[in-house]
Protein backbone atom coordinates (compact mmCIF):
# COMPACT_ATOMS: atom_id res chain seq x y z
CA UNK A 1 0.00 0.00 0.00
CA UNK A 2 2.17 2.69 -1.77
CA UNK A 3 0.02 5.86 0.62
CA UNK A 4 0.52 4.07 3.43
CA UNK A 5 3.75 4.46 3.13
CA UNK A 6 3.69 7.49 2.00
CA UNK A 7 1.65 9.10 4.75
CA UNK A 8 3.78 7.78 7.56
CA UNK A 9 7.15 8.79 6.38
CA UNK A 10 5.56 12.21 5.97
CA UNK A 11 4.61 12.26 9.14
CA UNK A 12 7.60 10.61 10.44
CA UNK A 13 9.78 12.78 8.43
CA UNK A 14 7.98 16.09 10.07
CA UNK A 15 8.38 14.72 13.78
CA UNK A 16 11.82 13.99 12.60
CA UNK A 17 12.55 17.48 11.13
CA UNK A 18 11.16 18.86 14.61
CA UNK A 19 14.20 17.67 16.13
CA UNK A 20 15.97 17.52 12.92
CA UNK A 21 18.79 20.32 14.19
CA UNK A 22 20.96 16.98 15.13
CA UNK A 23 20.29 15.16 12.16
CA UNK A 24 24.08 13.81 10.63
CA UNK A 25 24.49 14.57 7.21
CA UNK A 26 24.75 11.58 4.55
CA UNK A 27 27.90 9.58 5.13
CA UNK A 28 30.46 9.59 1.75
CA UNK A 29 31.57 6.61 0.31
CA UNK A 30 34.54 5.14 1.31
CA UNK A 31 36.13 4.61 -2.11
CA UNK A 32 35.15 8.77 -3.27
CA UNK A 33 35.85 10.19 0.42
CA UNK A 34 38.12 13.36 0.36
CA UNK A 35 39.80 14.65 3.70
CA UNK A 36 36.57 16.32 4.79
CA UNK A 37 32.72 16.35 3.66
CA UNK A 38 33.22 17.72 0.36
CA UNK A 39 31.07 17.28 -2.46
CA UNK A 40 31.23 14.79 -5.01
CA UNK A 41 31.08 15.60 -9.19
CA UNK A 42 31.15 13.05 -11.50
CA UNK A 43 33.66 13.77 -15.03
CA UNK A 44 32.48 12.77 -18.44
CA UNK A 45 35.03 12.04 -20.71
CA UNK A 46 32.28 12.30 -24.20
CA UNK A 47 35.63 10.83 -26.13
CA UNK A 48 35.21 7.37 -25.12
CA UNK A 49 31.63 7.13 -24.93
CA UNK A 50 30.18 4.50 -27.78
CA UNK A 51 26.73 5.03 -26.94
CA UNK A 52 26.20 1.41 -26.10
CA UNK A 53 22.91 2.42 -23.63
CA UNK A 54 24.16 0.10 -20.88
CA UNK A 55 24.61 2.86 -18.63
CA UNK A 56 20.74 3.66 -19.61
CA UNK A 57 19.70 -0.26 -18.84
CA UNK A 58 22.18 -0.40 -15.41
CA UNK A 59 20.06 2.77 -13.91
CA UNK A 60 16.72 1.19 -14.66
CA UNK A 61 17.70 -2.13 -13.20
CA UNK A 62 19.41 -0.63 -10.48
CA UNK A 63 16.48 1.66 -9.83
CA UNK A 64 13.51 -0.12 -10.76
CA UNK A 65 12.31 -0.15 -6.88
CA UNK A 66 12.22 3.30 -6.71
CA UNK A 67 9.79 4.08 -10.18
CA UNK A 68 6.41 5.05 -9.72
CA UNK A 69 3.54 2.02 -9.70
CA UNK A 70 0.39 4.53 -10.32
CA UNK A 71 -3.05 3.60 -9.24
CA UNK A 72 -5.73 3.79 -12.02
CA UNK A 73 -7.86 5.37 -12.45
CA UNK A 74 -6.63 8.46 -11.83
CA UNK A 75 -7.95 11.32 -9.82
CA UNK A 76 -10.48 13.30 -11.79
CA UNK A 77 -8.19 16.73 -11.73
CA UNK A 78 -9.41 20.44 -11.63
CA UNK A 79 -9.43 22.75 -12.95
CA UNK A 80 -9.79 20.59 -16.64
CA UNK A 81 -6.63 22.21 -18.16
CA UNK A 82 -4.75 20.45 -16.03
CA UNK A 83 -3.42 17.19 -17.65
CA UNK A 84 -2.48 13.94 -16.72
CA UNK A 85 1.56 12.70 -17.35
CA UNK A 86 1.62 9.38 -17.38
CA UNK A 87 4.57 7.23 -18.69
CA UNK A 88 3.62 4.22 -16.82
CA UNK A 89 2.61 2.48 -20.47
CA UNK A 90 5.64 3.84 -21.60
CA UNK A 91 8.50 2.88 -19.36
CA UNK A 92 10.59 1.09 -22.11
CA UNK A 93 11.19 4.80 -24.00
CA UNK A 94 14.98 5.10 -23.81
CA UNK A 95 15.51 8.16 -26.13
CA UNK A 96 14.60 10.93 -23.68
CA UNK A 97 14.34 11.94 -19.96
CA UNK A 98 10.54 9.95 -18.29
CA UNK A 99 9.94 8.84 -14.46
CA UNK A 100 10.50 5.59 -15.72
CA UNK A 101 14.53 6.70 -17.87
CA UNK A 102 16.43 9.28 -15.55
CA UNK A 103 19.52 8.89 -17.82
CA UNK A 104 19.32 8.97 -21.75
CA UNK A 105 22.05 8.79 -24.69
CA UNK A 106 21.84 11.93 -26.44
CA UNK A 107 24.36 12.13 -29.94
CA UNK A 108 25.44 15.69 -32.05
CA UNK A 109 27.47 14.77 -35.30
CA UNK A 110 29.89 17.31 -35.89
CA UNK A 111 32.76 18.54 -38.02
CA UNK A 112 36.16 17.90 -36.13
CA UNK A 113 39.55 18.84 -37.80
CA UNK A 114 37.43 18.75 -40.78
CA UNK A 115 36.54 15.41 -40.78
CA UNK A 116 32.24 14.42 -39.56
CA UNK A 117 32.16 12.56 -36.58
CA UNK A 118 29.65 11.18 -34.19
CA UNK A 119 29.21 12.23 -30.46
CA UNK A 120 27.02 10.32 -28.43
CA UNK A 121 26.84 11.10 -23.77
CA UNK A 122 24.82 10.34 -21.03
CA UNK A 123 22.41 13.05 -19.95
CA UNK A 124 20.94 13.47 -16.65
CA UNK A 125 20.33 15.49 -13.94
CA UNK A 126 23.39 17.61 -13.62
CA UNK A 127 23.51 17.71 -9.61
CA UNK A 128 23.76 21.71 -9.42
CA UNK A 129 26.11 23.05 -6.33
CA UNK A 130 22.92 25.68 -5.61
CA UNK A 131 20.08 23.70 -7.21
CA UNK A 132 16.95 25.93 -8.10
CA UNK A 133 14.98 22.83 -8.05
CA UNK A 134 15.68 22.03 -4.30
CA UNK A 135 16.11 26.03 -3.29
CA UNK A 136 12.37 26.69 -4.75
CA UNK A 137 10.51 23.61 -4.20
CA UNK A 138 7.34 24.71 -1.69
CA UNK A 139 7.44 21.28 0.22
CA UNK A 140 11.01 20.41 1.13
CA UNK A 141 10.29 17.41 -1.02
CA UNK A 142 13.61 18.11 -3.79
CA UNK A 143 16.93 18.75 -1.10
CA UNK A 144 20.21 19.17 -1.88
CA UNK A 145 22.16 16.91 -0.06
CA UNK A 146 25.46 17.33 1.57
CA UNK A 147 28.01 14.81 -0.56
CA UNK A 148 26.43 17.11 -3.64
CA UNK A 149 23.42 14.90 -4.63
CA UNK A 150 20.25 16.63 -5.46
CA UNK A 151 17.48 14.63 -5.17
CA UNK A 152 13.58 14.63 -4.94
CA UNK A 153 11.52 12.36 -2.50
CA UNK A 154 8.89 10.66 -3.57
CA UNK A 155 7.13 10.51 -0.67
CA UNK A 156 6.74 14.30 0.21
CA UNK A 157 6.57 15.64 -3.75
CA UNK A 158 3.42 16.56 -5.07
CA UNK A 159 4.45 17.21 -8.05
CA UNK A 160 3.51 20.58 -9.33
CA UNK A 161 6.49 20.41 -11.66
CA UNK A 162 7.75 23.52 -10.44
CA UNK A 163 10.90 22.32 -10.10
CA UNK A 164 11.09 21.34 -13.61
CA UNK A 165 9.94 24.90 -14.47
CA UNK A 166 13.12 26.38 -12.14
CA UNK A 167 15.68 24.04 -13.63
CA UNK A 168 17.53 25.58 -16.31
CA UNK A 169 17.56 21.74 -18.42
CA UNK A 170 13.86 21.04 -17.21
CA UNK A 171 15.30 17.33 -15.58
CA UNK A 172 12.36 16.30 -13.54
CA UNK A 173 9.67 14.54 -15.52
CA UNK A 174 6.21 13.98 -13.65
CA UNK A 175 4.12 10.89 -13.02
CA UNK A 176 0.46 11.33 -12.42
CA UNK A 177 -1.52 9.05 -10.02
CA UNK A 178 1.29 8.34 -7.32
CA UNK A 179 2.32 9.91 -3.71
CA UNK A 180 1.18 12.03 -1.44
CA UNK A 181 -1.16 13.84 -3.09
CA UNK A 182 -3.64 11.22 -3.32
CA UNK A 183 -3.66 11.58 0.25
CA UNK A 184 -4.69 15.60 -0.09
CA UNK A 185 -6.42 17.09 -2.24
CA UNK A 186 -6.20 14.76 -5.70
CA UNK A 187 -8.59 16.59 -7.55
CA UNK A 188 -7.41 20.46 -6.42
CA UNK A 189 -3.57 20.53 -5.85
CA UNK A 190 -0.54 18.30 -6.79
CA UNK A 191 -0.25 15.91 -10.04
CA UNK A 192 1.94 13.05 -9.02
CA UNK A 193 5.54 12.73 -8.20
CA UNK A 194 8.80 14.08 -10.15
CA UNK A 195 11.44 11.72 -10.47
CA UNK A 196 14.98 12.60 -12.00
CA UNK A 197 18.13 10.47 -11.28
CA UNK A 198 19.13 11.16 -7.69
CA UNK A 199 23.15 9.75 -8.52
CA UNK A 200 22.15 6.12 -6.78
CA UNK A 201 22.37 7.77 -3.34
CA UNK A 202 21.29 4.57 -1.58
CA UNK A 203 25.03 2.60 -3.59
CA UNK A 204 26.40 5.54 -2.60
CA UNK A 205 25.68 5.10 1.33
CA UNK A 206 26.92 1.96 0.97
CA UNK A 207 30.42 2.96 -0.51
CA UNK A 208 29.58 1.67 -4.14
CA UNK A 209 29.53 3.37 -6.98
CA UNK A 210 26.48 4.66 -8.90
CA UNK A 211 25.36 1.98 -11.64
CA UNK A 212 26.27 3.78 -14.81
CA UNK A 213 29.39 4.38 -13.52
CA UNK A 214 29.96 1.14 -12.89
CA UNK A 215 28.72 -0.63 -15.74
CA UNK A 216 30.28 1.77 -18.46
CA UNK A 217 32.71 -0.90 -20.49
CA UNK A 218 34.10 2.66 -21.56
CA UNK A 219 35.00 3.98 -18.26
CA UNK A 220 33.80 7.63 -19.97
CA UNK A 221 32.20 8.72 -16.11
CA UNK A 222 34.11 8.85 -13.22
CA UNK A 223 33.18 10.04 -9.55
CA UNK A 224 35.09 11.82 -6.93
CA UNK A 225 35.43 14.69 -4.79
CA UNK A 226 34.73 17.77 -6.61
CA UNK A 227 38.27 19.70 -6.75
CA UNK A 228 39.95 16.52 -8.15
CA UNK A 229 37.27 16.12 -10.84
CA UNK A 230 37.19 19.72 -11.73
CA UNK A 231 41.08 19.83 -12.13
CA UNK A 232 40.99 16.03 -13.72
CA UNK A 233 38.38 17.77 -15.99
CA UNK A 234 40.83 20.88 -16.76
CA UNK A 235 43.98 18.54 -17.61
CA UNK A 236 42.36 16.80 -20.15
CA UNK A 237 40.67 20.00 -21.89
CA UNK A 238 44.36 21.45 -21.76
CA UNK A 239 45.66 18.35 -23.32
CA UNK A 240 43.23 17.60 -25.76
CA UNK A 241 42.32 21.52 -26.83
CA UNK A 242 39.14 20.58 -25.48
CA UNK A 243 35.92 22.29 -24.29
CA UNK A 244 34.23 22.01 -20.99
CA UNK A 245 30.51 22.13 -19.41
CA UNK A 246 29.04 21.72 -15.61
CA UNK A 247 31.76 23.53 -14.09
CA UNK A 248 30.44 26.75 -14.36
CA UNK A 249 27.03 26.64 -15.51
CA UNK A 250 24.00 27.41 -13.08
CA UNK A 251 26.45 28.92 -10.99
CA UNK A 252 28.28 25.53 -10.66
CA UNK A 253 27.04 22.03 -11.00
CA UNK A 254 28.69 18.47 -10.18
CA UNK A 255 28.35 16.89 -13.51
CA UNK A 256 31.62 17.89 -15.69
CA UNK A 257 31.78 17.19 -19.62
CA UNK A 258 34.77 17.43 -21.32
CA UNK A 259 34.43 17.81 -24.93
CA UNK A 260 37.19 18.04 -27.95
CA UNK A 261 34.44 19.74 -29.55
CA UNK A 262 32.49 23.55 -28.12
CA UNK A 263 29.23 22.62 -26.43
CA UNK A 264 27.33 25.10 -28.64
CA UNK A 265 28.18 22.89 -31.57
CA UNK A 266 26.68 19.92 -30.25
CA UNK A 267 24.32 22.26 -28.80
CA UNK A 268 22.85 22.94 -32.29
CA UNK A 269 24.07 19.27 -34.02
CA UNK A 270 21.70 17.31 -30.89
CA UNK A 271 18.02 16.80 -30.59
CA UNK A 272 16.42 19.01 -28.07
CA UNK A 273 13.05 19.15 -26.34
CA UNK A 274 10.94 17.60 -23.99
CA UNK A 275 12.64 15.19 -22.47
CA UNK A 276 15.74 16.13 -23.78
CA UNK A 277 17.68 18.56 -22.24
CA UNK A 278 19.94 21.69 -24.19
CA UNK A 279 23.94 22.10 -23.53
CA UNK A 280 23.96 26.05 -24.00
CA UNK A 281 25.54 28.22 -21.70
CA UNK A 282 23.53 28.80 -18.15
CA UNK A 283 23.31 32.17 -15.93
CA UNK A 284 23.05 31.16 -12.26
CA UNK A 285 19.35 30.54 -11.38
CA UNK A 286 19.92 31.64 -7.66
CA UNK A 287 22.28 34.55 -8.06
CA UNK A 288 19.33 37.05 -7.48
CA UNK A 289 18.60 35.22 -4.39
CA UNK A 290 22.50 35.20 -3.29
CA UNK A 291 22.72 39.11 -4.20
CA UNK A 292 19.30 39.67 -2.11
CA UNK A 293 20.16 38.03 0.88
CA UNK A 294 23.55 40.00 1.17
CA UNK A 295 21.04 42.66 1.39
CA UNK A 296 18.89 41.76 3.63
CA UNK A 297 21.22 41.89 6.31
CA UNK A 298 20.92 46.00 6.57
CA UNK A 299 17.56 45.94 6.49
CA UNK A 300 17.24 45.67 10.46
CA UNK A 301 19.96 48.37 10.64
CA UNK A 302 18.28 50.52 8.62
CA UNK A 303 15.03 49.92 10.56
CA UNK A 304 16.57 50.31 14.22
CA UNK A 305 18.50 53.71 12.84
CA UNK A 306 15.46 55.13 12.48
CA UNK A 307 13.77 54.35 15.41
CA UNK A 308 16.87 55.90 17.45
CA UNK A 309 16.99 58.84 14.97
CA UNK A 310 12.94 59.30 15.87
CA UNK A 311 13.66 58.91 19.80
CA UNK A 312 16.82 61.19 19.38
CA UNK A 313 14.39 64.07 17.76
CA UNK A 314 11.56 63.71 20.57
CA UNK A 315 13.89 64.05 23.42
CA UNK A 316 15.51 67.04 21.94
CA UNK A 317 11.89 68.47 20.93
CA UNK A 318 10.85 67.78 24.79
CA UNK A 319 14.09 69.67 26.18
CA UNK A 320 13.46 72.70 23.61
CA UNK A 321 9.79 73.11 25.21
CA UNK A 322 10.89 72.56 28.48
CA UNK A 323 13.48 75.07 28.17
CA UNK A 324 11.24 77.38 26.05
CA UNK A 325 8.75 77.01 29.45
CA UNK A 326 11.44 77.58 32.23
CA UNK B 1 -8.39 56.12 10.67
CA UNK B 2 -9.96 55.16 13.47
CA UNK B 3 -8.52 56.17 16.87
CA UNK B 4 -7.47 52.74 18.41
CA UNK B 5 -9.05 52.44 22.16
CA UNK B 6 -7.44 56.27 22.92
CA UNK B 7 -4.82 55.87 21.45
CA UNK B 8 -4.20 58.26 17.71
CA UNK B 9 -2.00 57.59 15.13
CA UNK B 10 0.39 60.25 14.01
CA UNK B 11 0.70 60.56 9.69
CA UNK B 12 3.96 58.90 10.12
CA UNK B 13 2.57 56.28 11.45
CA UNK B 14 -0.46 55.62 9.54
CA UNK B 15 1.92 55.38 6.51
CA UNK B 16 4.24 53.09 8.25
CA UNK B 17 1.12 50.78 9.08
CA UNK B 18 -0.68 51.03 5.89
CA UNK B 19 2.82 50.16 4.51
CA UNK B 20 2.86 47.50 6.97
CA UNK B 21 -0.42 45.56 6.28
CA UNK B 22 0.65 46.40 2.08
CA UNK B 23 4.21 44.68 2.38
CA UNK B 24 1.93 41.52 4.60
CA UNK B 25 -0.24 41.40 1.88
CA UNK B 26 1.95 40.79 -1.93
CA UNK B 27 4.62 38.85 0.81
CA UNK B 28 1.47 36.44 1.35
CA UNK B 29 0.74 36.81 -2.26
CA UNK B 30 3.89 36.33 -4.17
CA UNK B 31 4.87 33.65 -1.08
CA UNK B 32 1.05 31.14 -2.04
CA UNK B 33 2.89 32.00 -5.56
CA UNK B 34 5.93 29.93 -4.74
CA UNK B 35 3.36 26.89 -4.73
CA UNK B 36 2.48 26.04 -8.43
CA UNK B 37 -0.94 27.24 -7.84
CA UNK B 38 -1.33 30.68 -10.06
CA UNK B 39 -1.62 28.91 -13.27
CA UNK B 40 -3.57 26.06 -12.43
CA UNK B 41 -6.17 28.40 -11.36
CA UNK B 42 -6.28 30.66 -13.59
CA UNK B 43 -4.50 33.66 -11.56
CA UNK B 44 -1.87 34.30 -14.12
CA UNK B 45 -4.48 34.44 -16.41
CA UNK B 46 -5.54 37.55 -15.39
CA UNK B 47 -4.71 40.91 -17.64
CA UNK B 48 -1.53 41.98 -16.04
CA UNK B 49 -1.19 39.30 -13.83
CA UNK B 50 1.15 36.91 -15.74
CA UNK B 51 3.92 37.50 -14.14
CA UNK B 52 2.58 35.63 -11.03
CA UNK B 53 3.57 32.50 -12.95
CA UNK B 54 6.76 33.07 -13.01
CA UNK B 55 8.57 31.61 -10.02
CA UNK B 56 11.48 33.85 -9.92
CA UNK B 57 9.65 36.96 -10.31
CA UNK B 58 7.53 35.63 -7.52
CA UNK B 59 10.65 34.76 -5.23
CA UNK B 60 12.39 38.31 -6.54
CA UNK B 61 9.25 40.29 -4.84
CA UNK B 62 9.48 37.91 -2.14
CA UNK B 63 12.59 38.73 -1.02
CA UNK B 64 12.46 42.38 -1.80
CA UNK B 65 9.26 42.68 0.33
CA UNK B 66 10.49 40.15 3.36
CA UNK B 67 13.94 43.06 3.44
CA UNK B 68 11.04 45.68 3.78
CA UNK B 69 9.11 43.75 6.54
CA UNK B 70 12.72 43.06 8.36
CA UNK B 71 12.86 46.90 8.23
CA UNK B 72 9.73 47.97 9.63
CA UNK B 73 10.05 45.23 12.04
CA UNK B 74 13.13 46.02 13.64
CA UNK B 75 11.59 50.05 13.46
CA UNK B 76 8.29 49.11 15.60
CA UNK B 77 10.27 47.09 18.07
CA UNK B 78 13.22 49.65 18.84
CA UNK B 79 10.35 52.60 18.49
CA UNK B 80 8.26 50.56 21.27
CA UNK B 81 11.11 50.23 23.33
CA UNK B 82 12.56 53.93 22.95
CA UNK B 83 9.49 55.68 23.05
CA UNK B 84 6.22 53.47 22.71
CA UNK B 85 6.13 51.87 25.40
CA UNK B 86 5.54 54.39 28.08
CA UNK B 87 2.51 55.99 26.03
CA UNK B 88 0.84 52.32 24.87
CA UNK B 89 1.17 48.70 25.78
CA UNK B 90 0.29 45.75 23.80
CA UNK B 91 -2.60 43.51 23.50
CA UNK B 92 -2.59 40.05 23.91
CA UNK B 93 -3.80 39.54 20.22
CA UNK B 94 -0.64 41.37 19.57
CA UNK B 95 1.40 39.02 21.32
CA UNK B 96 -0.31 36.12 19.67
CA UNK B 97 0.50 37.81 15.92
CA UNK B 98 4.04 38.79 17.12
CA UNK B 99 4.83 35.07 17.85
CA UNK B 100 3.44 34.20 14.84
CA UNK B 101 5.85 36.95 13.29
CA UNK B 102 8.53 35.74 15.07
CA UNK B 103 7.73 32.16 13.24
CA UNK B 104 7.53 33.37 10.33
CA UNK B 105 10.76 35.62 9.97
CA UNK B 106 12.67 33.01 11.34
CA UNK B 107 11.87 29.66 9.61
CA UNK B 108 11.92 32.23 6.27
CA UNK B 109 15.73 33.12 7.18
CA UNK B 110 16.22 29.53 7.80
CA UNK B 111 14.74 29.70 4.33
CA UNK B 112 16.88 32.66 2.55
CA UNK B 113 20.03 30.83 4.05
CA UNK B 114 19.07 27.95 2.13
CA UNK B 115 19.38 29.17 -0.86
CA UNK B 116 22.70 30.45 -0.63
CA UNK B 117 25.16 28.50 -2.36
CA UNK B 118 27.38 26.19 -0.11
CA UNK B 119 24.77 26.16 2.70
CA UNK B 120 22.69 22.53 2.78
CA UNK B 121 20.41 21.41 5.88
CA UNK B 122 19.55 18.28 6.64
CA UNK B 123 16.50 16.86 4.52
CA UNK B 124 14.54 16.51 7.81
CA UNK B 125 15.17 19.92 8.77
CA UNK B 126 14.68 21.15 5.17
CA UNK B 127 11.17 19.68 5.37
CA UNK B 128 10.51 21.32 8.64
CA UNK B 129 11.66 25.04 7.64
CA UNK B 130 9.60 24.95 4.32
CA UNK B 131 6.57 23.34 5.78
CA UNK B 132 6.81 25.83 9.00
CA UNK B 133 7.03 28.90 7.41
CA UNK B 134 3.91 27.96 5.29
CA UNK B 135 1.98 27.06 8.12
CA UNK B 136 2.98 29.70 10.58
CA UNK B 137 1.82 31.95 7.82
CA UNK B 138 -1.52 30.23 7.34
CA UNK B 139 -2.00 30.62 11.03
CA UNK B 140 -1.35 34.47 10.75
CA UNK B 141 -3.61 35.21 7.91
CA UNK B 142 -6.45 33.44 9.75
CA UNK B 143 -5.71 35.27 13.05
CA UNK B 144 -5.51 38.49 11.44
CA UNK B 145 -8.28 37.92 9.84
CA UNK B 146 -10.09 37.05 12.98
CA UNK B 147 -8.84 39.97 14.63
CA UNK B 148 -10.01 42.68 11.86
CA UNK B 149 -13.52 41.11 12.61
CA UNK B 150 -13.55 41.15 16.35
CA UNK B 151 -11.93 44.24 15.86
CA UNK B 152 -9.25 43.45 18.39
CA UNK B 153 -6.10 46.10 18.23
CA UNK B 154 -2.71 45.78 18.84
CA UNK B 155 -2.01 48.26 21.42
CA UNK B 156 -3.84 49.86 23.61
CA UNK B 157 -3.63 53.03 25.63
CA UNK B 158 -1.31 53.38 28.81
CA UNK B 159 -3.77 54.14 31.61
CA UNK B 160 -1.13 56.19 33.56
CA UNK B 161 -0.82 57.92 30.61
CA UNK B 162 -4.47 58.54 29.10
CA UNK B 163 -5.12 62.45 28.64
S1 LIG C 1 27.63 2.77 -20.84
FE1 LIG C 1 29.32 4.16 -21.17
S2 LIG C 1 29.82 3.93 -23.33
FE2 LIG C 1 27.83 3.02 -23.04
S3 LIG C 1 26.39 4.68 -23.50
FE3 LIG C 1 26.73 4.75 -21.31
S4 LIG C 1 28.39 6.19 -21.03
FE4 LIG C 1 28.38 5.64 -23.19
S1 LIG D 1 19.95 19.97 -13.19
FE1 LIG D 1 17.90 20.67 -12.71
S2 LIG D 1 17.00 18.99 -11.56
FE2 LIG D 1 19.20 18.66 -11.55
S3 LIG D 1 19.94 19.67 -9.67
FE3 LIG D 1 20.11 21.18 -11.31
S4 LIG D 1 18.19 22.29 -11.19
FE4 LIG D 1 17.88 20.39 -10.08
S1 LIG E 1 23.68 8.01 -11.13
FE1 LIG E 1 22.25 6.33 -10.72
S2 LIG E 1 20.25 7.28 -10.89
FE2 LIG E 1 21.66 8.67 -11.89
S3 LIG E 1 21.65 8.10 -14.04
FE3 LIG E 1 23.32 6.98 -13.07
S4 LIG E 1 22.42 5.03 -12.50
FE4 LIG E 1 20.72 6.41 -12.90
Amino acid sequence: MPNKISRRSFIKGGLAAVGALGVSSLPLPSTAKGADQKELATLIDIRKCIGCEACVEACGEVNESKFPKPQKPFPKMYPKRVKVSDWSDKRYVTDRLTPYNWVFIQEATVTLDGKEETFSFPRRCMHCQNPPCADLCPWGAARKLKNGITRIDSDICLGGSKCKKVCPWHIPQRQTGVGLYRDILPSFAGNGVMFKCDRCYDKIDQGELPACIEICPEKVQKIGPRDAIVKEAHAIAKKINGYIYGEKENGGTNTIYVSPVPFEKLNTAMEKGRGRPHLRPVQDSMAHADNLAKAMVIAPLAGIAAAVGKAYKFTKNDKNSEEERE
Amino acid sequence: MKQTDGYEFSGGQKVLRWGYVLTMIVLGFTGFGQMPIFKRYYISDIPGMAWSADFYVTHTIHYLLAMILLGLLAYFISDYFLSGRKKFHLTSSAYLKISLLTGIVITGIFRVLKNLPDVSFSPGFTLFIDISHLGLVMVYVFAAIFFLITGVKWISINPSRAV
